[in-house]
């Protein structure tokens, strides 16, 4: 089942082309893992896939992106609405600084109209035990978020993601500002989401891809060079210049 | 020969550094010497509760509450009016206008805080000043909601250039955060950004309010200048500015009254002090 389908995207920053005529299917219920080096177009990639490319100032997006068949850049279709089914998480943990722990989790609800604090009692409880956080914050929920280490606070920002119940989430770089323990945390709570969720990593660690993905693909200077199996990429890849960067030749 | 370029300097620019200094102390000892001396033969609740300001009656008489509430309704006044649109126009410039109205509007503010508070008094004086008479079929349009409009006007480049640096340096990450849940812009803008730059606007709003109460020329030009306590917006009041700029030049040197206007001098200076510890207080609350 292909979940997110992505035909001839072109993204802009002003005149500087960074995406050139991506075609990419995105299954369901899989983790797809996007590497590549610096300034190859990864993040502005999965950045055009929530809709977020387009709130930088200059930025343009061409061609269809089919979200469950629906092209999310028709102009029937409400960006806000995107964003809460496709969720993201960043490079840097950005919990809201002035919220404590509860309310970073329920604020998407409240932004959606949730008041009812039952309800999101519960829902926070369930998210923060899904991100891995829950033994570690049961009894400081109204600490503040920022009061986190960083890996708590990246499992934070996954578990605000997760409470508006997004249908992909989107990676973007999660571990590259955590040390290696809080990284294996990270890692195996991606694991688990894939049963419920789609997944999209980008990564610039070729292990990380190689451990958590089921899909990679290889991005270079704003171009799909190459998509497929993670086994095949890492083992047999077709184009020279992904194995080249894969056996750590450039990069 | 280098090293005692070096030592030339560093002494220089140490007695640049001490002579600063030192003017604001003697400025300081001399604005107390001259206030305090009035509390000798004037008590310092008479001065601070009186309600009548007749400094060359027989008996003079130094109440300057009247002056106090002058500054104070002016001040209030002008606040109302400069904050929700000084931090409305931030928010426009620093989250919603495109580039090229950004600059053109940065520009604009900054041109507003060069014009001379004389000027702006004169302005105030021959269209705002019978306008509020009209439309309030007024004796007079010299009020304290002429001068609260015109000061809203001085307050406003101070608030509009604070705020929108507060906003501006929020991180990014912390709109795209919002955003990514599927926040609005607007939910973004109130939610996120205004609490996240909090610190950083109050500070705005209270040097620009220190703005406000310091001012003279506009306020001594449009707000009528009757020294009686107010009873509503729209009648001509005196601030504590005002007073000491008309009567300085009339008040014979070394009398009670010439003392009493020093003392006015020493509550505005204690006003403005406590208005920037606050906004320090603000600013540098991480």
């Amino acid at each position: 089942m292909e979940k997110v389908k992505v035909e001839g995207l072109n993204a802009y920053f002003s005149n500087i082309h960074a995406l050139k005529g991506i075609n990419i299917s995105i299954k369901e219920k899989k983790v797809t893992a996007i590497i590549g080096p610096s300034g190859c177009g990864k993040s502005t990639f999965i950045r055009c896939i929530n809709r977020l490319h387009e709130v930088v100032p200059h930025a343009k997006v061409s061609g269809r992106i089919l979200f469950d068949g629906k092209d999310i850049y028709s102009s029937a279709i409400d960006p806000i609405e995107i964003r809460r089914r496709i969720g993201m998480v960043f490079q840097r943990p950005n919990p809201f600084p002035v919220l404590s722990i509860y309310d970073n989790v329920a604020a998407g609800l409240k932004l959606n109209g949730m008041k009812r604090k039952d309800d999101l009692d519960e829902i926070v409880e369930k998210t923060l035990k899904m991100a891995a956080l829950w033994d570690e914050v049961k009894n400081k929920l109204n600490a503040s978020g920022v009061s986190l280490s960083g890996g708590q606070q990246q499992r934070l920002c996954i578990a605000r993601t997760l409470a508006v119940k997004p249908e992909v989430i989107l990676f973007d770089e999660p571990c590259s500002a955590l040390d290696p323990i809080s990284t294996a945390k990270i890692e195996e709570l991606i694991f688990q989401l894939k049963e419920n969720y789609t997944i999209i990593i980008v990564t610039h660690n070729m292990q990380q891809a190689a451990r958590v993905s089921d899909y990679t693909s290889f991005f270079l200077l704003g171009e799909l060079v190459e998509f497929g199996k993670t086994q095949d990429i890492f083992t047999a890849p077709k184009d020279k210049r992904t194995e080249a960067y894969i056996t750590g030749r450039f990069g | 020969m280098r090293k005692f370029k070096e030592f030339i300097v560093e002494k220089l620019i140490l007695i640049c550094g001490l002579f600063c200094i030192l003017v604001v102390v003697l400025i300081f000892i001399f604005l107390l010497k001259e206030g305090l001396t009035l509390f000798k033969t004037v008590p310092l609740s008479h001065f601070l509760f009186g309600k009548n300001w007749y400094p060359i009656s027989e008996p003079a008489q130094f109440g300057i509450l009247p002056l106090i509430l002058g500054s104070l309704l002016v001040t209030v006044g002008a606040a109302i009016i400069s904050i929700p649109i000084g931090v409305g126009c931030a928010i426009y410039i620093a989250e919603v206008a495109p580039l090229k109205t950004k600059e053109i509007l940065k520009a604009g503010i900054e041109l507003l805080a060069a014009i001379p508070s004389v000027v702006l008094g004169f302005i105030g004086m021959i269209t705002l000043v019978p306008w509020i008479k009209t439309i309030f079929k007024l004796p007079t349009g010299l009020t304290a909601l002429s001068g609260s409009i015109m000061l809203a006007f001085m307050a406003m480049p101070t608030i509009v250039s604070i705020a929108e640096d507060a906003l501006y340096s929020v991180p990014k990450s912390y709109k795209e955060g919002a955003l990514a849940l599927g926040a609005t812009r607007w939910q973004t803008i109130w939610r996120v950004e205004l609490s996240a730059a909090s610190s950083g606007i109050l500070a705005a709003v209270m040097l620009g309010i220190g703005r406000v109460i310091g001012e003279t020329m506009a306020v001594m030009m449009i707000t009528g200048n009757s020294a009686v306590i107010p009873t509503s917006i729209l009648e001509p009041v005196r601030t504590l500015t005002a007073t000491i700029a008309a009567e300085m030049g009339e008040a014979v040197v070394g009398s009670e009254h010439y003392f009493a206007l020093f003392a006015i001098g020493i509550v505005l200076f204690l006003i403005s002090f406590a208005i920037n510890v606050t906004a320090d207080m603000f600013l540098h609350k991480k």
